[in-house]
């Protein structure tokens, strides 16, 4: 394998509908911005592509991603769609990441959509749960904000989350989505306001769950020697890592904890899992992302953390699988403060335990405030860590309030089903 | 040939929902033709008020919720007869869902732990407020009489 890096990105706004473009419109458009982000690039540069979106239903469209790389006259060049759910978008840029680390393509453009808005929200739900056991879950009241929780429902009798952390995240990430032009629900809340919406799943509220998207988002990969020949402000990705789990939650197992390099198997004695607390899938790609970029103690290595928030409680759960801090810990991160950007005012006040180093979790607002376009959720975080780590978020968002201070290293997660697909990429600034 | 050939007009027409873009309604149904393949006798086992699980024939792990195969060492497993009571594992209640089910909520769904069973199964509980219901709480099995042969031919109560 040799090495990859990211040289260019974009992505559209993201919004409940888009009914002016279609999806091969909206893809068209974040290449283009990507295009001309980086002008030396050229389409003729473009050695393939591959494309991710979620479900055939939403599109209504077979092939669609033959008919995105027509529209972006890339053929006839080689290019395939990816599909796995939640975390398509993530697999996606890890398929163009494989593409250019092998030595089959020189730069490969990561291309991804959803088009939510086509069905209304309630049907949508509808096409998201056929992603479970359509013999023993679905038919039961197949429901993704149920699976989920119920999930947090045990996280919280295991370890004692609560629902108020739970609204701290939703806090932290809609108010960073205020700086953030791109996000589709941005706010500043209150715990008060998150636990008084709409309920939707004990203990779920509206305002604890993302929202049905419409949205693209592209990211261009490419060798060593072709990012230095297009010149520009590349970031290297030093890590990839992939996991898997039990698409039926029933089945999950409750065994010992996959330890990363800085934890011990003695701080989870008595600990059954992953239960339905945890995703085995998500400590499985970070520990393989890990170990490629050479990190040991990620909360100490990593400078921000650009996760999939589909819900609050998935925040927390994710955070403790990524080794952020220990399991059972991550109700009392957020009440720390150590996920929240420290320039910003949320109107929280903070445990100040000092067991965990600052790292902000979801700078960009996360999909619960920048929406969930399910096909271009995860390479709109590369997008967003790639800014980042270029230090031209000022740049990209019209407003640097959410530009971190020299970030070196970056994360960016993508989870599908209930943890039953998972990436997890690290990206360095050169 | 005919020159004159015209196709029959009729009075059929579109449902438009806008013209700036031209939103149309598209209807799509399809009956498939699903096979429980072999997962039926889980199925048939409704029926006759059994509640089915398989056990692993090479490393006797237990699942609540069936499979052909063993998840952990990929031997065939054999079916056994759950017991009808169990525990609360974990809950929620769903005051939205997907279309299919909306008409039915507010309803609480359940993961079902049995007595030496490794894994869960995942059914309804009736009978209970959502404030009633707690981790660890006893529940008991009911079945229709008039099956559906789906997996809520099964339900739970409060034991």
């Amino acid at each position: 394998m040799r090495p990859v890096y990211m040289i260019s990105g974009g992505i559209t706004k993201f919004a409940k509908a888009l009914p002016q473009t279609d999806f091969r419109r909206m893809v068209k458009d974040a290449f283009d911005y990507a295009l001309a982000d980086l002008p030396s690039l050229s389409r003729e540069e473009i050695d393939g592509s591959v494309c991710s979106y979620f479900s055939d239903h939403f599109t209504r469209q077979l092939m669609a991603g033959a008919m995105v790389q027509d529209y972006l006259g890339l053929n006839p060049k080689p290019s395939r769609r990816v599909e796995g759910g939640g975390a398509t978008g993530g697999l996606c840029f890890q398929s163009a990441w494989e593409a250019v680390a092998s030595g089959r393509m020189e730069v490969c453009l990561a291309m991804g959509f959803e088009t939510m808005g086509r069905v209304n929200t309630w049907k949508g739900n509808e096409f998201i749960a056929l992603a479970s056991d359509t013999n023993f879950d679905y038919p039961v009241g197949g429901f993704y904000t149920g699976y989920y929780a119920m999930m947090v429902v045990r996280h919280m009798h295991e370890f004692g989350t609560t629902v108020e952390q739970m609204a701290k995240v939703s806090i932290k990430n809609h108010l960073n989505a205020l700086y953030n032009p791109y996000a589709q629900r941005p706010g500043r809340l209150t715990i008060e306001q998150v636990r008084a919406s709409q309920m939707v799943s004990e203990p779920l509220t509206l305002l604890d769950i993302c929202q049905m998207s419409e949205g693209a988002a592209v990211a261009i990969l490419a060798s060593e020697e072709a990012a230095q020949r297009l010149g520009g402000n590349p970031v290297r990705v030093t890590g990839v890592g992939c996991g898997t789990d039990a698409m039926r939650m029933a089945d999950r197992p409750q065994g010992k904890v996959i330890l990363l390099p800085h934890e011990s198997a003695e701080e989870y004695a008595g600990l059954r899992y992953p239960g339905v607390h945890s995703f085995r899938g998500g400590r499985m790609a970070a520990k393989l992302a890990y170990g490629m970029a050479g990190i040991r103690d990620p909360g100490e290595e990593l400078d921000f953390v650009e996760l999939h928030d589909a819900y609050t409680s998935s925040e927390i759960q994710t955070c403790e699988d990524l080794g952020l801090c220990r399991y059972g810990e991550g109700g009392r991160y957020v009440d720390s403060g150590a996920p929240f950007l420290p320039n910003l005012d949320y109107g929280l006040s903070f445990s100040g335990e000092k067991k965990w180093r600052p790292l902000p979790v979801n700078p960009s607002g996360g999909l619960l405030a920048c929406g969930h376009p399910v096909g271009a959720t995860g390479l709109m975080q590369a997008v967003f860590a790639f800014w980042q780590l270029q230090g031209t978020i000022g740049k990209h968002l019209n407003d640097a309030t959410l530009q971190l201070p020299e970030p070196r290293r970056g994360l960016i997660h993508s989870h599908a089903g209930t943890g039953t697909y998972i990436t997890v990429s690290i990206l360095e600034r050169v | 040939m005919d020159k004159d050939a015209k196709l029959a007009e009729n009075e059929e027409g579109t449902v438009l929902f806008n013209t700036d873009p031209i939103i149309i309604k598209y209807h799509y149904e399809i009956d498939y033709l699903h096979s429980y393949a072999q997962d039926s006798p889980f199925f048939t086992g409704l029926t006759r008020r059994k509640l089915l699980g398989s056990r692993c024939t090479s490393c006797d792990r237990r699942f609540a919720t069936p499979r052909g195969h063993c998840m952990e060492c990929g031997a065939p497993t054999e079916w056994f007869e759950l017991p009808h009571e169990g525990r609360v594992h974990t809950f929620t209640t769903c005051h939205f869902g997907g279309q299919a089910f909306l008409k039915e909520t507010p309803f609480t769904l359940i993961m079902v732990e049995f007595e030496g069973v490794d894994t869960l199964f995942l059914s309804r509980l009736i009978g209970a407020r959502p404030e009633e219901i707690s981790v660890g709480m006893p529940v008991q099995a009911r079945f229709l009489r008039n099956c559906k042969f789906k997996p809520t031919d099964v339900y739970f109560v409060p034991k």
